[in-house]
């Protein structure tokens, strides 16, 4: 149930290295990208070898008279099988920009293309479908959009119920939907979300992740939170998102990863994250992040932290909501377990994934902040060392995990006497020589903290050089009030 | 980073909360100078903080479409032919057959043995076209559905439920899944002859060269069973979709 797709497409004679450079060049341009908001842009989504097709076949560059002569074959050749060569010989030229563009630009081509797909010719259709597809790859969006009219045939076929054809359909309108603005302006009155939605209940696991990834790229649209999230969270997606996220034998991992992210663009939009709580989400989602954990301890190395990221952030946000406060036992997330997985998750990015350690460290701000009873678990769990741990990684990770433990500490005397004596106290003194001023001055709230409700601590501070530590920032404008303040605390404890 | 074997024998256990240590704040805490307070915090969809997870995220997603990308390898099987009654279809590849069946058979009205895409739109196909108890209520109230999934909307006429798919839900206006059916009283007795049921509908539309549903086989190759053919029924199947060709053909395609 873990394992996810195998292999990827590698393009010939690629060795180890070539690809981890390609891999850092794409990575690049996807920082680029979400930092100019881009990040949706399907440009960005192919890989970038359209010479290199598969199984030794190259795309080649087709002129006009050669696409005209494939489309009448396809049309009105003679035999069925015949018809079909035609259009997979189309397809492959259309893997070529050039042969795009010129296809698009061929009075009557997309009709004719259209009539192949709506044809009653089982095998025409799909292969009109791969031709219709590979436009949809297109990185111009002349070509995207030149599909258009086949829109309102895809999201019918939904209903059908072959699943590879539907699979392919709604690959084809994944791509199309993260193309242009427009482009979903003609697919939301289209019907795309109901036929989404009664697509969802497809037994097959491939249409259910191909239905995923064109929902996750609906969902991440910008207009989204305005016009899309409320039509989603008023069908019945929401609950059969939720079941299909659920633990147990029937949990696809590749499934799971589509339909988490969705969940993830819906919750951080914030338009109705009070429904899904109604739905069971913090509950379904604490189970699963039980199971991530346990799948990282049977070291099941199968790209987790793909699925822990958004489940991770759903439970971040959705811990937020008021309405948390409100609803019945059983929907709120009480159990220790998660704390205990949260761990384990940590311990996992440390080692696979350090970037994914502030998410995580968020979820424990989000658990802890507002309860004694997670904080008293960070406790019995004996957590706090290993929190320490985490402090070298970097001042992002540094600060939060300070947060973290400011949470436990202001709750008073009972809490502060399990901080000290132990490593915080040294711990502190190292945070305390950090250049960064706002790891410093969560440093100095929890020494506040620790010395109001501990005040022995205070006197060992002092034993261990503290007020030395202290000097360092006297001039520091956003600390010396604070440092001043601890440093008469501490001589007068 | 060390894990005491508590945590993976708690994770183990069952579910249960910990019983909270007593709480009691001081109101010194997070005063003046200081400012501490415990909150849970929330992060708008742009923010950076989510930048490292969407950016692994798309490097994932950029790897599976490109195995989508490519033709998938059909493992082939024996030839063998369809087992539906009419139908000599041959194939060699089972995912073939699978859309070949579901195209063609699956959702296949008992009257007229038109094929269409999804059993919403054959259970339309049946209610407007061979129910005459739809064509007595049609007069009285709208009972034309629109064929939007989840649009509730009913029209009085054909055309309207066209005007209405076009103005509204952006449908194109030839769209092939709605030919109206020619308003003939069912009653009236016809020879068998040549008819192009859609090509005219109604509102007198133009034949269109690629319609769905025109019928280009002469009735001497009608498949008639023994039955009654109502004079407005023409027979999907070896219809040429889409294009002019006036091929005949014999069997279920």
């Amino acid at each position: 149930m873990w394992l996810r797709r195998q292999g990827c497409l590698r393009p010939a004679g690629c060795g180890v290295e070539e690809l981890r450079r390609r891999r850092r060049e794409r990575e690049a341009a996807l920082r680029k990208a979400r930092r100019e908001q881009q990040l949706i842009s399907k440009r960005l989504l192919r890989d970038d070898a359209p010479e290199e097709g598969e199984g030794g076949c190259v795309a080649v560059i087709l002129g006009q008279a050669e696409i005209q002569q494939f489309l009448q074959l396809a049309q009105r050749g003679t035999e069925e099988k015949e018809r079909g060569r035609a259009l997979v010989s189309l397809r492959r030229g259309l893997q070529h920009p050039e042969t795009q563009q010129t296809f698009i630009w061929l009075e009557g081509s997309m009709r004719t293309l259209v009539g192949l797909l709506t044809s009653n010719q089982a095998l025409l259709q799909l292969e009109a479908a791969r031709c219709l597809h590979e436009l949809s790859h297109s990185e111009q969006s002349a070509v995207a959009e030149a599909c258009l009219p086949a829109t309102s045939y895809l999201l019918t076929y939904l209903s059908g119920h072959s699943s590879d054809f539907i699979e392919l359909c709604l690959y084809t309108l994944g791509n199309l939907i993260v193309e242009s603005e427009a482009v979903r302006r003609q697919l939301l009155p289209q019907g795309i979300v109901p036929a989404l939605a009664a697509c969802v209940q497809s037994p097959h696991v491939t249409v259910l992740e191909a239905l995923g990834y064109a929902l996750s790229q609906l969902l991440q649209a910008k207009e989204a939170p305005e016009k899309i999230i409320p039509s989603v969270l008023g069908s019945t997606l929401p609950q059969h998102m939720l079941q299909l996220l659920q633990p147990g034998p029937k949990l696809n991992f590749g499934v799971a990863v589509e339909f988490a992210w969705c969940l993830h663009y819906i919750t951080c939009s914030q338009v109705n994250n009070a429904l899904l709580i109604t739905h069971g989400a913090l509950s379904t989602l604490g189970l699963l992040l039980l199971d991530l954990a346990g799948a990282v301890q049977r070291t099941e190395d199968a790209g987790l932290e793909l699925l822990a990221c958004p489940v991770l952030r759903c439970l971040s946000n959705l811990l937020t909501e008021a309405a948390v406060g409100a609803v019945g036992e059983q929907m709120q997330l009480r159990d220790e377990r998660v704390v205990a997985a949260l761990f384990i998750l940590l311990q996992f990015f440390l080692q696979k994934q350090p970037s994914l350690l502030p998410e995580g460290l968020w979820l424990l701000n989000n658990l802890t902040a507002n309860s004694p009873s997670f904080c008293t678990s960070l406790l019995s769990l004996d957590l706090i060392e290993p929190l320490l741990q985490l402090l070298p990684v970097s001042n992002v990770v540094s600060l939060l995990v300070l947060t973290v433990l400011c949470n436990v500490a202001e709750k008073g005397p009972a809490y502060c006497q399990h901080l000290w004596p132990g490593p915080l106290l040294c711990s502190l003194l190292g945070t305390l020589a950090f250049s960064d001023t706002e790891v410093v001055g969560q440093s100095l709230e929890l020494l506040q903290l620790l010395f109001l409700y501990r005040p022995e601590a205070a006197q060992a501070f002092l034993q261990q050089s503290g007020l030395q530590a202290l000097e360092r920032h006297e001039k520091e404008a956003q600390l010396q009030d604070r440092v001043h303040a601890l440093q008469q605390t501490a001589l007068h404890s | 980073m060390q894990l005491p074997p508590a945590v993976h024998a708690r994770l183990a256990g069952g579910p249960g909360a910990a019983e909270p240590l007593p709480v009691e704040r001081s109101p010194k805490a997070g005063a003046v100078p200081f400012r501490f307070t415990a909150r849970q915090v929330r992060f708008p969809r742009e923010h950076e903080f989510f930048e490292d997870g969407d950016v692994q995220r798309h490097l994932y997603l950029q790897d599976v479409l490109t195995q989508v990308a490519g033709a998938p390898e059909r493992p082939r099987v024996p030839e063998f032919t369809c087992q539906v009654a009419g139908c000599c279809q041959v194939f060699d590849a089972l995912e073939d057959y699978e859309h070949h069946y579901h195209t063609l058979h699956r959702n296949v009205c008992s009257f007229c043995k038109r094929a269409f895409p999804s059993g919403h739109l054959l259970d339309i196909h049946i209610l407007e076209w061979h129910d005459s108890l739809f064509q007595i209520l049609s007069e009285r109230q709208n009972m034309y559905q629109c064929l939007v999934e989840g649009c509730t909307e009913k029209f009085k006429t054909s055309k309207d439920r066209k005007d209405h798919l076009v103005r509204r839900h952006l449908y194109p206006a030839d769209f092939r899944f709605d030919k109206p059916k020619k308003n003939m009283s069912p009653a009236t007795p016809r020879a068998t002859v040549q008819v192009s049921a859609e090509a005219l509908g109604a509102e007198g539309e133009q034949v269109e060269g690629d319609a769905m549903e025109v019928c280009s086989e002469p009735a001497g190759e009608r498949h008639t069973a023994g039955r009654r053919i109502p004079p407005t029924i023409c027979f999907g199947q070896g219809a040429s979709r889409g294009f002019k060709s006036t091929k005949k053909r014999n069997k279920h395609q």
